[in-house]
């Protein structure tokens, strides 16, 4: 399904070293699969997603998807395969647009829109059902201006958007981050039952450990650009929020001795 | 009664740029200088044809084009070729000063000896009105801002129903939220060419209406129309409100309908023309400031 094939992302500015935001990954995701990607701060697993999104260009590598190769897909290109729930809920709906109108730009996803009447009636029939399955009420709220919804509730309706038509991948960047708690579970809830439902492939990036280690079928831990930890199944299902904390403060630990033998090193030599 | 059939007249012919404004800067959050520029470009377009004999709507319909084509090159220059939105505006309407001159082939241009829409409009209606009781004079202005005020409310009706299609929807999404419309497939680049061609169409659209309204076409007549195009927009917005899109497009077109009687009562009032750019800066500070210290003085 997703094939990343050596992918690399290096990024340079004018007289500073190169940063090797994502360094020779290699992955395999089969369909139907869900995998939460954890990481440090900085460790390159929003570069990872921008990559197969198409925001940030491959320096090397390759990046398959459902039989294409689209390392040199534009990203509006990729839209046509991939489904994309953003950090900032501003950000993957259109403020000045209506819950409908929004609903109806991703019933175009990936193919010319047409001169046909944008909310008709099929449309915010199937609308009404499909946002009140997810979160009941909601589809009484298909006239207003989406600028007026809570963060919540405009996750819930890009969740829709990106879900609309069937993605072959549906990508999720920190899409509770900017969530307060209780809506954050809420679209946790949704996001979840939306995969599963329509047996979606899905990629997953979160700052939640609690998230990371009680949803998905794989769990994938990135760190300075590749990947530390990969696990699926029973291991992964054994996996708790402490496991995963133990991690990353190994990995802190393993920099700060890097660090530390890289400033021994440059005192000696440079 | 005649000046102010005249000022209406005037108004609704320059609604073409406040609803021009409206879908570049409203919609697509694009500062377009091209307005300026664009709308001489449909005067002298039009004016070039009609005095080489051509029919007044084909003449017109071609300055319309050629604004369109202005429009999408300044929206190339910039999703294309990475330049900033005023910037790419102000490098086109440079461009666009010297093509008007070269079109035009001098400064100004009357058109006193041609059929203009007007005249026709004029031949057509008037007597009309004539045989009804109206006086001849006023039959024939009244004749004029009919044709006008028609031409804005189908070039308005036009818009609103092109925008709530699919394709129209999408465009204001992509001018909403860029990252939005392209995750969802859209090419934003694309998108913004449509939407400027769309609005310098409607801009040049104006041009030709005023030069044929007027009687002549001057290389300087588009100067300061992105300022009358965003004024309208304000003012009107300030006035009626925004709340969905038949209502922001009406607002922009009785905004500039409201603000070419301003400046008629200003000038009445005895204000000096050389003062009407100041004037009209005065008052597009004055419909942006005004709503927000209002709605702020209204909080408890």
């Amino acid at each position: 399904m997703l094939d990343l094939d050596n992918a690399t992302v290096q990024f340079q500015s004018p007289g500073g070293p190169v940063v090797r935001a994502v360094d020779g990954v290699s992955l395999h995701v089969p369909a139907g699969q869900f995998v939460v990607v954890i990481g440090t701060n900085g460790s390159g697993k929003s570069t990872l997603q921008g990559a197969i999104a198409g925001t940030v260009r491959l320096s090397s590598g390759h990046i398959r998807l459902a039989g294409h190769d689209i390392t040199d897909w534009s990203q509006h290109a990729r839209a046509g395969l991939i489904g994309r729930v953003f950090q900032d809920p501003r950000a993957g709906t259109a403020g000045s647009l209506t819950v409908l109108e929004n609903l109806a730009v991703a019933a175009c996803r990936g193919r010319f829109p047409g001169f046909g009447w944008a909310t008709d009636r099929r449309l915010r029939e199937e609308a009404a059902s499909r946002l009140g399955r997810i979160v009941p009420g909601l589809e009484q709220r298909l006239e207003q201006s989406i600028g007026s919804m809570s963060g919540g509730q405009r996750q819930i309706v890009t969740l829709l958007m990106a879900t609309w038509h069937r993605p072959e991948l549906l990508l999720l960047d920190e899409h509770t981050a900017a969530l307060d708690p209780a809506a954050a579970d809420r679209v946790v809830q949704a996001t979840a039952g939306l995969i599963r439902e329509g047996r979606l492939t899905a990629l997953m990036v979160t700052h939640s450990l609690a998230q990371a280690a009680s949803l998905g079928d794989r769990l994938i831990l990135v760190h300075r650009g590749r990947i530390e930890l990969d696990v699926e199944g029973p291991a992964k299902r054994r996996l708790t929020p402490d496991d995963l904390a133990d991690r990353f403060d190994a990995l802190r630990r393993a920099d700060q001795l890097d660090d530390a033998a890289a400033r021994t090193l440059a005192d000696l030599y440079v | 009664m005649i000046t102010l059939l005249s000022t209406w007249t005037f108004g609704l012919a320059l609604a073409l740029v406040a609803l021009g404004v409206f879908v570049s800067y409203r919609l697509f959050s694009f500062p377009d200088i091209t307005t300026d520029g664009s709308f001489t470009l449909g005067a002298v377009v039009a004016a070039g044809l009609m005095v080489a004999g051509h029919d007044p709507v084909v003449a017109t319909l071609i300055g319309m084009a050629a604004g369109a084509a202005a429009g999408a090159t300044t929206a190339v220059i910039h999703a294309f070729l990475g330049v900033e939105p005023l910037l790419s505006g102000i490098l086109v309407s440079t461009a666009l000063a010297s093509v008007n001159l070269v079109v035009l082939g001098r400064s100004n241009v009357p058109l006193g000896k041609v059929t203009t829409l007007f005249d026709a409009v004029e031949r057509t209606v008037g007597p009309m009105l004539s045989r009804a009781g109206v006086d001849r004079t006023l039959a024939g202005e009244l004749a004029r801002t009919g044709f006008v005020l028609l031409v804005v409310a189908f070039v308005a009706t036009v818009l609103y129903v092109f925008f709530r299609t699919r394709l129209g929807t999408a465009m204001r999404a992509g001018g909403d939220t860029p990252t939005m419309a392209r995750a969802l497939g859209r090419d934003t680049g694309l998108l913004t060419v449509g939407g400027l061609a769309i609005s310098n169409a409607l801009t040049a659209a104006a041009g030709s209406l005023v030069a044929q309204y007027q009687g002549f076409a001057d290389v300087q007549m588009g100067i300061g129309m992105v300022v009358w195009g965003m004024a309208s927009v304000f003012l009107g917005n300030a006035l009626v409100g925004a709340a969905g899109l038949g209502t922001a497009l009406a607002a922009a077109a009785a905004g500039s309908v409201t603000f070419r009687l301003l400046v008629a009562t200003a000038l009445r009032a005895g204000l000096h023309p050389d003062w009407l750019k100041a004037a009209t800066a005065a008052v597009v500070l004055a419909a942006l400031v005004a709503p927000r210290f209002l709605g702020s003085r209204r909080k408890p």
